[in-house]
């Protein structure tokens, strides 16, 4: 089911929450909403689920106008942050419960038997009559998404799904949640301010900072090209030094360096720590190291250019590196923004 | 050995222990001692006397009466107090209370003073055929008074950690309100319900004060237990006081038991397996 937002509005009391959103979903894509707190995330997605009502706007299912379809009726299944599961149901029973009030009535043996089936498909073969307090985290994650998915729904609806989760089963879960969606090709819609679960898992990655969208697209495209020094800093580590261009020239401090823009005057140069080359000597922009630490894949380095802006940067496990060594930096790539 | 906040585990279940006994053990003992001194068939004659099954009967069907009317208006009343926001929430709030604080004999005289056949309420239902002061009615009424807190206050802190997104998920599944009520919220209200209505009830057996001013007190009609046993008590026929008595006791002991062991039932999932 392609799902469309079209000028979606919505205050709270006095706080606008959510600014004119526009999003078209593709039948069968799986789309992250990425944002920092506060960024109106959840409250699109409540919205979409019908658990909270635009005050603007339009959301289409398909071609159906299903701005004003009350959630009982939307045909969605929503997971929510904490399962929401009932604690006074086993977790077949609470699998069953969509189909047990269903309008559409289907016998007791049939239940049953798409209880298992479901079961199987989550792998929690045997779990069928533990109750939720009786499971660990990850079991409930599950559970609440079999649960989703039992009343066959057109869209599927998560909110910060591993959000309360260990690592390790976060990054099990996030892996497994993919095959799912493959499997079953269902439009699936999740929130999470975790750029790496978005990425990892999305097919496309919608950004948002206090209730707009400040871009939208693949992974490698919000990756490779970040529109905004919000996104760029959103996305990952990534470190500013101040400059000014003139004539295609970038002056940091002393030191001139090319720059390959058509910006003028002062301008902020990102970097990630990966995008620039350390050396003891030769040319550069020169740089104290304050601190170097140790991580299992290199070491990063936290080091003070002329001008006292802080920078980290990543370097090899084998390179010698110390604190109060002074030393040259090279950018190997680098996007400007203006100041 | 794990060190606890609250002193020594001997010092402090020997205090609370000595309590009890000195307290509520002792009288009631001695309550059943007194009856017990009585030979079987001389109790017999005296607690399945006419007069005293009469007072068991209005006594028990007011409280069952008063305690049904409790569970719906108390369970509503605490659903307003906890869901909605509105000017005077926290004056109600505190009006719940109030039976707890008043004596129940101005509580009584009070609610004599409205449902007389001259008084507030009892002048605009007397041209409807009802009466309520000095009949069974009145009983109820009273009941219902010094009952009511009972339930509001066991619901009220379970519904205010009831995750509002149990709703909101029942609802995505497709649940009308109706079966989010009975399957959803119901079941995980059970547990405060029986412990509220079990009180309730047990309350409104033991009333005293608030009632006796409302009932008329006519033996065979509106006469309660808890009275005929302070009239046996005022002939200076002790045994016979101790032995009614003992039937309120043991009724009363009964119905906790039994709505302890649902309560139980009802909390089956909160057991770690």
């Amino acid at each position: 089911m392609k799902i469309r937002l079209d000028q979606v509005v919505k205050t709270f009391d006095t706080f606008r929450a959510v600014h004119g959103v526009s999003l078209d979903i593709e039948s069968g894509q799986l789309v992250a909403l990425l944002g920092p707190s506060g960024s109106g995330k959840t409250t699109i997605l409540r919205m979409v689920a019908g658990l909270e009502y635009a005050d603007g706007g339009h959301i289409y299912f398909g071609d159906q106008d299903a701005t004003d379809i009350p959630v009982r009726d939307r045909g969605v299944g929503f997971v929510f942050q904490h399962y929401a599961l009932f604690p006074h149901m086993t977790v077949a029973e609470n699998i069953a419960f969509g189909m047990k009030v269903s309008k559409t009535k289907r016998s007791k043996p049939e239940i049953a038997t798409r209880v298992d089936e479901l079961l199987r498909l989550v792998k929690l073969e045997g779990l069928d009559d533990r109750f939720p307090g009786q499971i660990s985290g990850g079991q409930r994650q599950r559970v609440a998404l079999a649960r989703a998915l039992a009343v066959d729904p057109k869209v599927l609806l998560l909110d910060e799904p591993f959000g309360a989760l260990d690592a390790n089963v976060r990054r099990d879960l996030r892996r497994w949640l993919r095959e799912i969606h493959d499997e079953l090709g269902i439009t699936t819609l999740f929130v999470t301010h975790d750029q790496e679960e978005a990425l990892d898992l999305a097919d496309r990655v919608v950004i948002l900072d206090q209730g707009r969208i400040v871009q939208e697209g693949t992974p490698a495209e919000v990756c490779r090209a970040p529109n905004s020094a919000f996104v760029m800093q959103f996305l990952g580590d990534a470190n500013r030094i101040s400059a000014t261009v003139r004539d295609g020239q970038a002056y940091i401090g002393e030191t001139v360096v090319d720059a390959p823009t058509s910006l003028d005057g002062p301008i902020d140069i990102y970097l990630r720590p990966g995008d620039v080359d350390w050396r003891p000597e030769g040319d550069g922009i020169p740089a104290t190291v304050i601190r170097v630490l140790d991580r299992p894949g290199g070491r990063r380095v936290l080091a003070n250019v002329e001008g006292g802006t802080a920078l980290e940067f990543d370097v090899a496990p084998e390179m010698a590196v110390r604190s109060g060594q002074v030393g040259k930096l090279s950018i190997k790539r680098s996007r400007l923004y203006p100041a | 050995m794990k060190r606890n906040v609250l002193p020594g585990l001997p010092l402090s279940l020997g205090i609370t222990l000595f309590y009890v006994g000195l307290i509520v053990v002792l009288p009631l003992a001695a309550l059943v001692f007194k009856a017990a001194s009585l030979g079987p068939a001389e109790y017999w004659a005296i607690v399945s006397s006419p007069r005293a099954v009469a007072s068991y009967r209005v006594t028990v069907l007011s409280a069952l009466v008063a305690t049904a009317f409790n569970l719906v208006f108390g369970l509503a009343l605490a659903w307003v107090l906890v869901r909605y926001r509105f000017p005077g929430r926290r004056i109600v709030d505190a009006i719940v209370d109030l039976p707890f604080a008043l004596p129940t004999a101005v509580a009584g005289i009070a609610l004599t003073t409205l449902f007389a056949s001259n008084g507030w309420f009892g002048s605009l239902l007397a041209p409807l055929g009802i009466k309520v002061a000095y009949t069974p009615l009145g009983i109820m009424v009273a009941m219902c008074f010094t009952s009511l807190p009972f339930i509001v206050r066991t619901v009220q802190p379970v519904l205010e950690d009831l995750d509002p997104a149990l709703e909101e998920a029942a609802q995505s599944l497709g649940g009308s309100d109706r079966a989010i009520f009975l399957r959803v919220i119901l079941p995980l209200l059970m547990p405060a319900l029986l412990a509220g209505l079990s009180l309730s009830f047990a309350r409104s057996l033991g009333e005293f004060g608030a009632i006796i001013f409302i009932a008329g007190n006519q033996p065979m009609e509106t006469e309660i237990t808890a009275l005929l046993a302070f009239i046996r008590l005022e002939e200076y026929d002790y045994q016979a006081a101790a032995a009614i008595a003992s039937v309120l006791l043991i009724t009363a002991f009964l119905m906790l038991a039994a709505t302890n062991l649902l309560q139980a039932r009802a909390l089956r999932y909160t057991a770690r397996s």
